[in-house]
């Protein structure tokens, strides 16, 4: 069977994660100082040869994006870490965050020397206030020991809008603004937070960092699939024995994922189907359970691997009532900006109810279809993008549950 | 701290509008309309994107609220799991629907979407603190606390 492997979660559990000293005792912050000692390029170099791949749900190359910020002449620039986490499902940022938050800000110091940066900030959502005070206390013991030297790091708190867990969204919201995603180019590495150059990288892309400096790129490579090397926190929810999280290299396959990790299904009952990535994930057949987890792979059976929540649904499930409900998440987590979406959310919310209460006629599944695939296209941001997912591949996949319910 | 007075610590932040927003409706549980008219000014703000900000975040409320507010998240994994049945509870127990507030001034009712604790699938937060697992016949009980 296969094995978990820790890298994020390394110090998850084994330390306090309130004492920095616990943290240092382990050889926490090694890895900064060895950042230190290397030229910005060189250190970018080698975040770029690890071939790590962002952990918020795009997949951009952590090095890559970095070296964008390097090259932009700025008097101040900035690195954020998103801890929006609010894709329906995901729990993994919380877990590293509550167990080991000195990883993550050795990772976001080490990205500072990277590009020049002397301020970052943490965008926590509002959801976990507790989460919020854990960090500042660590924060506030890595100042005191004086480790993060002249970066200094403060959290912003969200208040509820899945919408700003997208960046240029994100950056708006600390600005104190609506949280509405920006026209892009330009990317915030070149004009992000108050119009510098600025990172936004996930929590858990953050936490790999320190590994990564310190044991090398070439290890780091080694682990997993080549083209998204590493391991992925996946959380898992729904139909499945073990709802927990676990950390895997990422040539695990979907199978290993519920059926060794999650036990399989309860009460004797059989998969229907899994979603994975969040709510704007595509829902996936028994027929495609041997591919792994990995984003490119996921990319090819239209599916994603986003944020890594699994969630799984039994025989017995209703899915066109699960799908309706979805449906109803983006009608209303649209920011309302650009009219596709905002008119395109609500609309496909409206046929999915109407289908899911039985009054929907076959021309409104292919309505649906026909709405989804404009939405792909001309949404302003991912939100609206990636909503009409699980609609069209519930369609696809399950065409015969659809059909149950139309009059 | 009345609101002016946290309005003024959270002047200097840049962007500090939402956070003096959390911080006001830590004491109020809502936002009044005086409150956003003065956010405004001391943020060097037209009202109007002072109330834009105000009612984009589904955190923050325009309207009174009770004392605890009480947040049902039912996003898919919590709907599977059966939120339904617990807000029919909730509905019950407090003889409100959900989006209204008890009489006395102590509960309101809200959906929320994932919380984060989907672990422990179905999930309310009573000011802000997450309640596991929530079973129906729980829900007496956890109210009772709050009484
Ligand atoms: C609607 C929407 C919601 C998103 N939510 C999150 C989130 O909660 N956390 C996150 O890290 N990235 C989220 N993203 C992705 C971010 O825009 C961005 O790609 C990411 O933070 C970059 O970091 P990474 O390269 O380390 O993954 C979201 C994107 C969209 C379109
Ligand atoms: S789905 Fe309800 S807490 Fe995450």
């Amino acid at each position: 069977m296969a094995e978990e492997m820790r890298i994020v979660l390394r110090n998850y559990g084994k330390i306090d994660p309130l004492k920095i000293d616990d943290y240092i005792a382990v050889g926490g912050y090694n890895a900064l100082n060895k950042a230190r000692s290397m030229k910005p390029a060189d250190l970018i170099n080698e975040v770029k040869s690890s071939n790590l791949r962002g952990r918020g749900g795009a997949g951009f190359n952590c090095g890559v994006k970095w070296n964008f910020a390097y090259m932009a002449q700025a008097d101040q620039k900035y690195v954020i870490c998103n801890a929006d986490e609010g894709e329906p499902g995901t729990y993994k940022d919380r877990l590293i965050m509550e167990g080991d938050p000195q990883s993550l800000l050795e990772g976001m110091a080490i990205c500072a020397h990277a590009i020049g940066a002397t301020q970052g900030f943490i965008y926590c959502r509002g959801e976990y206030p507790s989460v919020v005070k854990t960090l500042n206390m660590a924060i506030a013991q890595a100042t005191e020991k004086g480790v993060l030297g002249d970066f200094s790091i403060e959290v912003r708190m969200g208040a509820g809008a899945y919408v700003c867990g997208e960046e240029t969204a994100l950056i708006e919201s600390i600005e104190g603004k609506r949280g509405e995603p920006r026209i892009k180019p330009p990317f915030p590495p070149v004009v992000g937070l108050w119009g510098k150059p600025t990172i936004v990288n996930n929590v858990e892309t953050f936490a790999n960092i320190p590994a990564i400096v310190e044991k090398g790129a070439a290890w780091y490579a080694g682990i997993g699939t080549p083209s998204y090397p590493g391991t992925k926190i996946v959380t898992l929810t729904g139909d499945v024995v073990n709802k927990t999280f676990f950390e895997v290299p990422t040539d695990t396959t979907i199978r290993e994922v519920i059926f060794d990790f999650g036990g399989g299904i309860p009460d004797g009952k059989g998969f229907k189907a899994v979603q994975i990535g969040g709510t704007s994930g595509a829902f996936i057949p028994a027929a495609n359970l041997d591919t792994p987890i990995g984003f490119d792979a996921m990319t090819e059976i239209g599916a994603v691997l986003g944020s890594g929540a699994v969630f799984v649904l039994n025989d017995t499930r209703d899915i066109v009532d699960v799908t309706a409900r979805i449906a109803k998440f983006f009608a209303h987590e649209s920011c309302g900006k650009c009219a596709p979406c905002r008119e395109g959310t609500m609309r496909m919310h409206d046929l999915m109810d109407k289908i899911n209460s039985g009054r929907g006629k076959s021309a409104d599944v292919v309505l649906l279809n026909k709405l989804g695939r404009v939405m792909s296209y001309s949404c302003l941001c991912g939100l609206g993008q990636a909503a009409p997912a699980p609609v069209m591949t519930t369609i696809e996949h399950f065409p015969a549950d659809y059909n149950a319910k139309l009059v | 701290m009345n609101y002016q007075e946290i309005l003024a610590k959270y002047a200097d932040k840049p962007g500090g509008m939402i956070e003096a927003f959390h911080a006001i409706q830590e004491e109020l549980n809502y936002l009044p309309e005086e409150v956003i008219i003065e956010a405004a000014k001391v943020f060097n703000k037209p009202t109007a994107q002072a109330y834009g900000v105000a009612t984009f975040y589904s955190m923050f409320s325009t309207a009174k609220r009770g004392k605890y507010v009480i947040r049902i998240c039912e996003s898919a994994p919590c709907h599977v799991a059966g939120a339904a049945e617990v807000v029919a509870a909730l509905e019950k127990e407090l003889g409100v629907k959900m989006g209204e507030s008890t009489a006395d001034g102590l509960f309101s009712l809200e959906f929320t979407e994932c919380v984060g604790q989907c672990q422990a699938t179905p999930v309310i937060t009573i000011n802000g603190e997450p309640y596991l697992d929530v079973a129906p016949a729980q829900i007496s009980g956890i109210i009772a606390a709050y009484k």
